[in-house]
């Protein structure tokens, strides 16, 4: 830490690798989840970073350390406490573009639009063998019996219809 | 290691550039402390009645008194640094509690007697009122002098360490005070003397997030 200090940002590195394991277990004595506890992790990794100047070679580094990591792990545990009280979960609020992950609905949709193009676009074949052996989800017998065309007949037109459309969405459609 | 982890840990070592150790706390605080006395000192000499004071202090429950607030004081201001490092235990903020005893003791002791010896004038207020202006105007000022030594810290509680300075610099100004208060305290002097101490506590401790640059 003292070389740290000096503006080894090896030194540095190393020093903020080695004590993970440590912040972690006291920031876990306060927060439950895995993510909660990376969040904490985190700023106490910023914190140490903006009072290292504040640290004294002379006495120990653990005991530093190990209050700056309760003390930030105490003050996250207030603020959550404050929020908790003041705001209300709502699963709704993120079906919105706020958050990437809960735009997967959203992204499918879109992808359900550009993925019926693709199907329309097919030969007229080829497309009634994908509406009825996938989206329709019959077995073969049955498509056969809808179609009229045979059941090898309607094998080969979907393979076309899958390879075209693999072709045509530069290969996001799985056969 | 998560990945954001590992990419702060990258973006904090890049670039790294040195910092200056801060000095030992003890050491800041007598810097800072031989400054203010400095200029303290100065200022009794070109304003206060230096005989009268002479002549007041031969009283040795007055010295006694005296002595606890300038103890209070100092030990106040020194706790102050020390607690603004991150490991140091918030046991420090106990460092002036006895000189602090010593000198609400010997006070109070020397209103008790103004009020036996006075009766019931003993209990009013003396010749002045102009004691609480006098330790809030100048504790204020030392204050905010102190704030910007602190903050160099950044405290990670800065509730503890404003307190502690706010005591310090309200018992700097109130031992400030005792060359310009010919006259022993009573029950209302020593209350307003309290109040104005309280008073700056107060307001360096309402200050400590913004003026201690704290998280």
């Amino acid at each position: 830490m003292a070389a740290a200090q000096a503006g080894d940002g090896g030194a540095y590195a190393r020093v903020l690798r080695e004590i993970l394991p440590y912040v972690r277990a006291i920031v876990r004595r306060h927060h439950a989840t895995p993510d909660r506890v990376e969040d904490v992790v985190q700023d106490v990794l910023l914190t140490l970073h903006r009072v290292r100047h504040t640290y004294d070679p002379a006495r120990p580094f653990t005991a530093w350390l190990g209050a700056i990591a309760h003390r930030r792990s105490i003050d996250a545990l207030r603020r959550k406490v404050r929020t908790d009280a003041s705001e209300t979960f709502s699963p709704a609020a993120y079906e919105t573009y706020a958050d990437p992950d809960a735009n997967r609905d959203i992204a499918a949709h879109e992808d359900g639009a550009v993925l019926a193009e693709a199907i329309a676009a097919l030969p007229p074949g080829q497309r009634q063998a994908v509406e009825l052996l996938r989206l329709k989800e019959m077995s073969l017998a049955e498509a056969s019996a809808a179609s009229g065309q045979s059941v090898g007949a309607l094998k080969v037109s979907l393979h076309r219809a899958i390879r075209a459309m693999q072709k045509a969405l530069g290969g996001k459609v799985d056969s | 290691m998560t990945d954001e982890t590992e990419s702060l840990i990258a973006r904090l070592t890049d670039g790294l550039q040195p910092v200056k150790r801060l000095r030992p706390p003890t050491l800041r605080a007598a810097i800072w402390l031989g400054i203010v006395a400095v200029l303290g000192a100065l200022f009794v000499m070109r304003f206060a009645n230096l005989a009268m004071f002479v002549h007041r202090i031969g009283d040795p429950r007055l010295a006694l008194e005296l002595t606890g607030t300038l103890l209070t004081g100092i030990l106040a201001v020194i706790a102050a640094f020390e607690l603004s490092l991150p490991d140091r235990p918030i046991t420090w903020s106990l460092l002036p509690a006895p000189s602090l005893v010593l000198w609400l003791g010997c006070s109070g002791f020397s209103c008790w007697r103004q009020w036996i010896v006075r009766g019931p004038d003993g209990l009013g207020k003396g010749e002045t009122a102009d004691c609480f202006l006098w330790i809030v105007g100048f504790g204020v000022p030392l204050a905010i002098a102190l704030f910007v030594v602190l903050r160099r810290s950044r405290p990670l509680s800065p509730g503890p360490v404003a307190a502690m300075a706010g005591l310090g610099v309200a018992s700097l100004a109130a031992f400030l005070l005792q060359f310009f208060h010919p006259f022993d305290v009573t029950f209302i002097d020593f209350g307003l003397h309290i109040a104005a101490v309280a008073t700056v506590v107060v307001l360096a401790r309402a200050s400590a997030r913004r003026g201690l640059n704290a998280f």
